[in-house]
């Protein structure tokens, strides 16, 4: 399967900026013109979460933000929607982080045409790790969906191993063993260590993601090696701002081109 | 991961990737000391020292007559503590001791997960904190200074709906970032494998005891046995033991709440829909797009939106059959235990002997019917006198087709 991800950052020869918000945060209409201005601010690709009510695998902010999506009746019909409309004027990378629950009661065949039909890349499943992952992946497979994989420094190499059988769109790296939310400044090093590590065992693009909040984190990041940067609850905080995103992803967005500069 | 914990199609490790390592590490500790006689032993000594094991198998002479069959309460409300929840804590205490463990964390819904959790906490010498909503902190004041008594620190949790699911969410993030020193006291037989195993193998001591006792006594098996359902912790502790017996007939009884009919109940087996929820794949109230409903139980141990998956295989193969009751019988089962035999049963009990009472209209003399009592009542009082006089309000109300119950001598004009 060809790999949008990968060609990307082969063309633009640099690392990925790649923010993430919840869909129909705080509402399906005004969440599709965040999203707009994420693509219109210099996102290279999207992670787009669908809401749901026990985000175990979330900090406060992006349960605020599933929050604030379910209580303005945001249904899993209203994301596609969503998705469908972004698609209509950009052919961007799009990322799904959903809950396994979500997929199950739509039906995992249903779920993952729905996402075909809408150009999704990937779909990362918060709660599904590599021990239930063949639940879905022939099914992903068939409809041409990558699958993402998360890994951190906890990760034991032989489990890197297992992981990176499943993973074919990017690896979602954590810096330190945490859910999303605010953390003191990334560690360049610990992420470095990490990078190399899994770097010896792989091809896929490796995207670092949790707690990544400022300019001067996201040089880290580039500068430990990553292939793309995700920026989640720093720019949800700012919803439904669109100014404020905006601001919030040209900064971090300048930080990946010109990292030296920061 | 030596297993997935799975039964028939249900439980298994549905988790953050993060989460593994640390579920990994907890699943090798508990297989090895689970024959280990060392560990046996010094859980057997606190079990009978602290706890107070065994619980008496109580032949209730009065409910018997009253109900025309031989009525057993497994008598859990004795045990320290004051509930089932005790078996549990002793065990993973001791299995976070072993791990060198630093930090006991909780999550609890009504507090008394939370207070047994604080409970041995101190006597282990191992700092607690207990993940709460903020909601059930304003419900459960007493329980929560029982808390801060054992030393335990009480983090209050605002996200969500601010009661049990959310604490439990909280508290699975906290373990993620906290996961070298710190060792998860889960509080049922719900969530992400080993749990659901490892808290049933704790607790199974309830229907070992009871299953021997009763045989020792009467020189026969129950008929019957039954017990409430909230994530399900008591009622598999008594079911184990009589699985393989395979004509006593089981009995699970679910929160009706304020009916099955309306949508203010718990009761994940008896209306919910098979899903995915705190790791565990398990029926739960869920909407037609998979988000988790709120549960409503007037007895707050039963208010959860979801139940562990071993009940949900029970249930599917047939094995035990499950029931629900509302809030309104609980509370008369509530005020007959007392008055019949001079024991107040928890709000959840309750749920098991209103059950017991319909039961009983099929059995006979000869019959024996064990219901658990998992825990005791003082804990209900407050409730209880809220929901009766509330009820008094309504019934006197629509009587009198106005608005609630003033003193009869002030004339009804003014």
């Amino acid at each position: 399967m060809n790999n949008p991800y990968a060609d990307l950052r082969a063309n633009l020869k640099r690392p990925l900026f790649v923010p993430f918000v919840v869909i129909g945060d705080p509402n399906p209409k005004e969440s599709l013109a965040i999203i707009k201005t994420l693509i219109a601010s210099g996102a290279d690709a999207l992670e787009l979460g669908f809401p749901f009510s026990d985000p175990t695998a979330d900090g406060p902010v992006i349960q605020a933000a599933d929050v604030r999506a379910l209580g303005a009746r945001t249904t899993i019909d209203d994301c596609f929607e969503v998705l469908k409309k972004v698609r209509q004027d950009s052919s961007i990378p799009i990322g799904l982080l959903v809950y396994f629950n979500i997929i199950l009661q739509r039906g995992i065949k249903k779920f993952y045409e729905d996402c075909k039909a809408c150009g999704v890349t990937s779909v990362l499943i918060a709660d599904l790790p590599t021990e239930h992952m063949h639940e879905v992946s022939d099914v992903a497979k068939r409809n041409g969906i990558l699958q993402v994989c998360i890994v951190s420094e906890l990760t034991s190499e032989e489990r890197l191993k297992t992981v990176l059988m499943h993973a074919d769109g990017y690896l979602y790296l954590v810096s330190s063993p945490s859910v999303t939310g605010v953390k003191d400044s990334v560690l360049q090093e610990s992420i470095a260590a990490l990078i190399t590590r899994v770097r010896r065992n792989t091809d896929p693009p490796l995207f670092v993601g949790f707690g990544i909040h400022t300019a001067s984190d996201v040089t880290s990041v580039v500068k430990a090696g990553a292939d793309g940067v995700i920026v989640g609850s720093r720019i949800v905080k700012d919803i439904p701002d669109l100014k404020l995103i905006e601001v919030a992803c040209k900064e971090l967005r300048s930080a990946i081109s010109f990292p030296s500069s920061v | 991961m030596k297993s997935l914990g799975q039964f028939g199609s249900f439980g298994g490790m549905y988790v953050s990737e993060l989460l593994v390592p640390v579920l990994s590490d907890v699943e090798t500790a508990y297989l090895d000391v689970k024959n280990d006689p060392a560990f046996q032993k010094e859980l057997d000594r606190l079990l009978s020292e602290f706890a107070g094991r065994p619980t008496p198998l109580t032949h209730a002479k009065n409910l018997s007559k009253a109900f025309g069959c031989t009525v057993l309460l497994k008598r859990e409300d004795l045990l320290h503590g004051g509930a089932h929840k005790t078996n549990n804590v002793l065990g993973q205490g001791l299995l976070a001791l072993r791990m060198g463990r630093k930090e006991l964390i909780a999550e609890t819904g009504a507090g008394q997960h939370g207070t047994a959790v604080a409970m041995i906490g101190a006597l282990f010498g191992l700092p607690v904190k207990i993940f709460m909503g903020s909601k059930d902190i304003k419900r459960q004041a007493s329980n929560v200074e029982r808390m801060h008594l054992f030393g335990a620190e009480v983090i209050p949790v605002e996200s969500g709906s601010k009661s049990l699911k959310d604490a439990i969410n909280e508290a699975l993030r906290y373990w993620v970032s906290h996961s070298k020193e710190t060792y998860y006291v889960f509080g049922t037989v719900a969530g992400p494998h080993p749990f659901p195993t490892m808290v049933a193998d704790f607790q199974r001591v309830i229907g070992d005891e009871a299953r021997m006792q009763c045989l020792e006594r009467f020189k026969k098996l129950p008929t019957v046995v039954t017990a409430c359902v909230g994530g399900g912790s008591n009622a598999i502790g008594i079911f184990k033991a009589f699985l393989e017996d395979k004509h006593v007939k089981l009995v699970g009884v679910e929160p009706a709440g304020e009916g099955l009919e309306t949508k203010k109940h718990g009761a994940a087996l008896c209306k919910g829909t098979v899903g995915c929820l705190h790791g565990a794949i398990s029926y739960c109230l869920q909407d037609n797009d998979g988000q988790i409903l709120e549960a409503h139980s007037l007895s707050a141990g039963l208010d959860y939106p979801g139940v562990g998956p071993e009940h949900s295989f029970l249930k599917d193969s047939g094995r035990v059959q499950y029931e629900a009751v509302t809030d309104q019988h609980a509370v008369q089962a509530f005020e007959l235990l007392s008055k019949t035999e001079g024991i107040i049963p928890a709000l959840e009990s309750s749920h098991a002997i209103a059950q017991a009472k319909k039961i009983a209209t099929s059995l006979s003399k000869e019959d024996i019917l064990l219901i658990n009592i998992s825990g005791r009542g003082d804990k209900d009082m407050d409730q209880v006198r809220e929901y009766l006089s509330s009820k008094e309000n309504l019934s006197s109300s629509k009587g009198a087709g106005c608005l609630p119950a003033v003193p009869r001598l002030t004339p009804k004009h003014s």
